[in-house]
């Protein structure tokens, strides 16, 4: 292992590196991210390795686990290069295929392509799929370019020259004014401009500085970071190396959270192979700069991404949040000025460095520029990570990037900002995606979860879901959060339960008011769900308290199943499947539900056959009377 | 309990106060619990409270105070999981082991959990058995996958 | 140390550097409530009931009292529609679990609050922590701390130091607002081991009496 101990060799590194790739060498690369992984991805490469080796192709042909790209609905993703075909939902069955065919005869495997719903159209490159053409992937198209556990191959696309461009070429100040020039606003939640922390932190007269990656993604429904972290962990250090270097930090922490181990391998593994080769620890490529860092798992806390919850648990204790009147910028772990950017944001920086202010500007609106990456999932047809340019509308990776809701079903909402967000309708798709405008739209930018909601989510369910995820997760320190959450929690369960009554909004609402004065920004916006959804879903609210109905037919104990007897076929699916025993069939005799039976699991619902329909949801009325023992012969 | 193994976790983080989280994940990992031994030996080492570690090892969800089975099944009740359906994948669970959530069987066979997000979201509802995850998983599936633990 | 001018409830207000708003309200007869305050103790900021509200560069916000520190300029309302009414609320919420604490109830009077608005839980504890606080802090025994998190958040001895330490001492009851920290005590005392007992044999590091381990 040779130690770049010179901007020079690190260029000599690289040029060697690149001298060995040959462009023209078929390249096979499987996405190996977590979500592939859970669909199956490793079996997919030690099938290609097997495959490979049993056609004598293991010199000839590469192969390849690369980061999440991203559609992660269709995986395991597999490209072949030089040709860039992609192809979807890939099994250990048709591995083979695609070797004797792509591989050895330069030919398609026509049912693993892309096939446009609408169209009917296939696509064979990446980049002809709508779900990519429609983003502006700068942080995320390395992922696919590089085996993530390969520090060669970051440098081979240029890794750590940003690195070196800042300890050489620029002073620590310069760092400083690109970054605010760039006008990058944290990635995390909140939007804070990131100079402003690291210009805090630089003039703080204390000389121990720590510089932060918070990875300790905890909204539900987001998984930006993981990708990142899991797929290029060296731009998350590299990027971090540039801000210590600019803050006149040497030391810095990554907190990840433990439930993401394939991120704390492989963030690990790039740390020790930046060790070795110079691009960390002692005299960073010879430029006299120090810094270490540490990874520190996060052990399943949702409070721990708040800042000054996350250092209080760098330092080995329970998260709780501290009083954030000093800034932790100033006065953060230990009580020395700490830097904590998210995993985007760092990789931001790199980005930044390396082309440029003017480059990164070009992207997104004045206040929100640069490009931000989406978690879309929930009820869309595609689901996985989406980078898009800031200012683009809602409806516009909604329903281009999307492709819009599946099953024919009605866009109910759009739920942004994970716990401390809120729910937006239809009527507001319009917005552009920008850290003020979702503010002003009762929701927040967040860290980039975006969960779309159809007809049948029942949104006081929703606000129901959020209040029960943080009863668990507040700290449980001060009253507001804590018990604000758990008498908002009773209201809501009331209410979807059939058990609310007049006045329940209004005391939700008192509730809300009073978590205002909780210690930490997580308490302060604890009531957001629920403050949005009665803005903008009132009526669902007192659909659920008047008349006791769920307008999406979801809330358990409001809904009854019932079996159309003009409809019922008699054909024994339901009675069979019913796991409560709860329907009366039999031959030729219409199929009838035991109410007092009936657990509401919807099976019945689920396996009529669509042909018949013969089974229905109903809410906020009676059940129709069973249908009397003599008229069920059926002719 | 042996209290060498504890002794050099304590020592693979150089002692120090401030890794007291991650020699508690590591002992867990090692155990699949937190057992008290350990824990005194971890306070004594460190020179940390009880009071301490208790806290910790109650605060984070990581840990338990309690044996786990010996099949760990995860239910990911994520939002994107929630608006597919997870509430049917835990009711499924619960209704095939026995146990709720945060709860161990007699036998010491499963233990079940839910978790807010394994970072799937593009496969709701997700099961997580002995760290391999289930994507899109049926309430109809569940049995076999569970069936399959010894 | 300097002089900071700022302005309270409409009271022109001379403090010094590294005073909360409590401490330069209280120069001036201006009494902020509070619950989880201790003179001698850390300040904590857990219970809010020192709720006020600040402007700051004209932008208003809901500060703690017991540790926001004092600014040049600033302006305080320690009593306002906004400020009565989360106090108000935040009784209720506490009243709920601790009805019969008599802190809570002459605040209440003084703010309104309705013993009864919510469903009783009475698990007693406000989680004003000066129990384990005092005896940290003061005492620097760790005899009593926090388990759990959430809703679920609550106060427990530690038998084995407990049962050396606590006998003795019993400094921390009557900072109690409430009779939950005699009933955790109480409920300690059943665990800890009696001097030259027989020691527990349960290995579980629950809080269980030893008998029925799930460690065995």
């Amino acid at each position: 292992m040779t130690m770049l101990s010179s901007p020079e060799k690190l260029e000599c590194a690289r040029k060697d590196i690149v001298s060995r790739i040959d462009p023209t060498k078929p390249c096979i690369s499987v996405c190996a991210g977590a979500g592939c992984l859970a669909s199956g991805a490793a079996e997919v490469i030690a099938a290609f390795k097997t495959e490979l080796e049993f056609h004598g192709l293991t010199t000839e042909v590469n192969t390849k686990g690369t980061g999440c790209p991203g559609f992660c609905e269709r995986g395991p993703i597999v490209m072949i290069y030089p040709e860039e075909i992609c192809y979807l939902r890939v099994k250990p069955e048709d591995v083979a295929e695609i070797v004797s065919h792509t591989i050895k005869e330069k030919k398609l495997v026509d049912r693993l392509l892309y096939v446009d719903p609408a169209t009917g159209e296939k696509a064979t490159r990446e980049s002809d799929i709508p779900f990519y053409k429609n983003q502006q992937r700068n942080i995320l198209s390395e992922n696919l370019r590089i085996d993530s556990k390969s520090i060669d191959d970051y440098l081979a696309i240029g890794g750590y020259s940003a690195l070196s461009k800042a300890l050489f070429q620029m002073s620590p100040e310069e760092v400083m004014g690109e970054v605010k020039k760039s006008n990058l606003r944290g990635r995390g939640g909140g939007g804070f401009p990131a100079w402003r922390k690291w210009e805090e932190s630089r003039n703080a007269p204390d000389p121990i500085k720590y510089v932060i990656v918070n990875a300790d993604e905890g909204d539900p429904g987001a998984f930006m970071d993981r990708a990142l972290i899991e797929g290029n962990p060296h731009s998350i250090l590299e990027g971090l190396i540039i801000g210590a270097y600019a803050v006149g930090a040497h030391e810095g922490f990554i907190y990840v959270r433990q439930e993401y181990p394939l991120a704390v391998i492989n963030i690990n593994l790039a740390i020790r192979q930046a060790g070795e080769r110079g691009l960390l620890g002692k005299n960073i490529l010879g430029s006299g700069f120090d810094f270490t860092v540490k990874v520190h798992m996060g052990a399943g806390a949702f409070v721990c991404g708040e800042s000054s919850a996350l250092m209080t648990a760098l330092e080995g204790r329970a998260g709780e949040p501290r009083p954030k009147y000093i800034h932790t910028a100033v006065k953060g772990v230990w009580d020395h000025p700490s830097v904590l950017n998210n995993v985007e944001t760092w990789a931001n920086v790199t980005q930044i460095i390396s082309k440029g202010a003017d480059w990164f500007t070009q992207f997104g609106t004045k206040g929100s520029t640069g490009t931000k990456i989406f978690s879309l999932v929930g009820k869309i047809t595609n689901t996985g990570l989406v980078e898009v340019p800031m200012g683009v509308t809602l409806r516009d990776i909604i329903e281009k990037v999307g492709g819009g809701i599946p099953g024919g079903k009605q866009f109910k909402a759009v739920q942004t900002g994970g716990p401390s967000g809120g729910c937006i309708p239809e009527a507001q798709l319009d917005l552009p995606v920008d850290f003020d405008e979702l503010t002003k739209a009762g929701s927040m930018m967040g860290s980039g979860g975006m969960i779309v909601m159809d007809e049948d989510t029942c949104m006081v369910d929703i606000a129901r879901y959020f209040l029960d995820f943080l009863k668990d997760e507040s700290c449980g320190k001060c009253t507001p959060c804590r018990e604000g959450i758990r008498q908002m929690l009773k209201v809501l369960t009331n209410i979807t339960t059939g058990k609310g009554k007049e006045g329940d909004v209004e005391l939700l609402e008192e509730l809300a008011e009073s978590t205002g004065a909780a210690l930490c920004a997580l308490g302060k916006s604890a009531p957001n769900p629920v403050l949005s959804t009665i803005r903008y879903f009132r009526e669902e609210y007192e659909a659920h308290i008047r008349q006791k109905k769920c307008p999406a037919l979801s809330c358990k104990e409001l809904i009854a199943f019932h079996i159309d007897p003009d409809k019922c076929k008699a054909c024994g699916t339901c009675f069979r499947q019913c796991p409560a025993e709860a329907i009366d069939g039999g031959k030729k005799r219409i199929h009838v539900i035991d109410q007092e039976k009936c657990t509401k699991c919807g099976t019945c619902f689920d396996v009529c056959p669509p042909r018949f329909g013969a089974v229905r949801k109903i809410s906020g009325e009676p059940v129709p009377a069973p249908i009397p023992e003599e008229q069920r012969a059926m002719a | 309990m042996d209290i060498a193994k504890i002794d050099q976790i304590i020592e693979n983080h150089n002692g120090e106060e401030s890794s007291l989280i991650q020699i508690l994940l590591d002992i867990q990992s090692e155990y699949h619990w937190l057992p008290k031994e350990a824990l005194a030996r971890v306070g004594e080492r460190l020179q940390v409270p009880m009071s301490r570690i208790q806290q910790i090892a109650s605060f984070y969800k990581a840990f338990s105070l309690v044996p786990k089975g010996r099949h760990e099944v995860h239910v990911c009740v994520g939002t994107a999981c929630h608006v597919r359906g997870a509430q049917r994948v835990l009711d499924t669970v619960q209704d095939i082991t026995g146990i709720g959530p945060g709860e161990t069987d007699a036998e010491l066979k499963f233990s079940v959990e839910t978790v807010n997000c394994l970072g799937c979201c593009a496969l709701g509802p997700v099961m997580e058995v002995d760290g391999k995850h289930h994507g899109n998983i049926a309430p109809s599936q569940i049995a076999s996958v569970l069936n399959n633990c010894e | 140390m300097s002089e900071i001018h700022l302005q309270i409830d409409g009271k022109e207000v001379v403090a010094s550097e590294g005073m909360t708003i409590l401490d330069a309200a209280k120069t001036v007869g201006i009494a902020i409530p509070t619950l989880c305050h201790h003179e001698k103790l850390e300040p904590y900021g857990g219970c809010r009931i020192c709720t006020v509200e600040v402007e700051v560069r004209g932008w208003p916000k809901l500060v703690a009292g017991c540790i926001y520190p004092v600014e040049k300029d600033l302006v305080v309302r320690t009593r306002s529609e906004k400020v009565d009414k989360i106090r108000k609320v935040l009784l209720e919420e506490m009243l709920a679990h601790a009805p019969d604490a008599e802190e809570l109830q002459a605040l209440a009077k003084e703010y309104g609050a309705d013993r009864d608005r919510f469903e009783k839980e009475p698990s007693f504890c406000i989680h004003c922590g000066l129990c384990v606080r005092y005896c940290a802090e003061i005492k620097k025994k760790h005899a009593v701390g926090f388990v759990d998190r959430g809703s679920n958040r609550e106060i427990s001895f530690i038998p084995e130091i407990a049962s050396k330490e606590c006998w003795d001492c019993k400094e921390c009851f009557p900072l109690c607002p409430t009779s939950a920290l005699q009933a955790a005590y109480v409920l300690a005392e059943s665990l800890i081991p009696q001097p030259d007992a027989e020691v527990s044999s349960c290995s579980c590091s629950c809080s269980c009496s030893g008998k029925s381990g799930t460690g065995e």
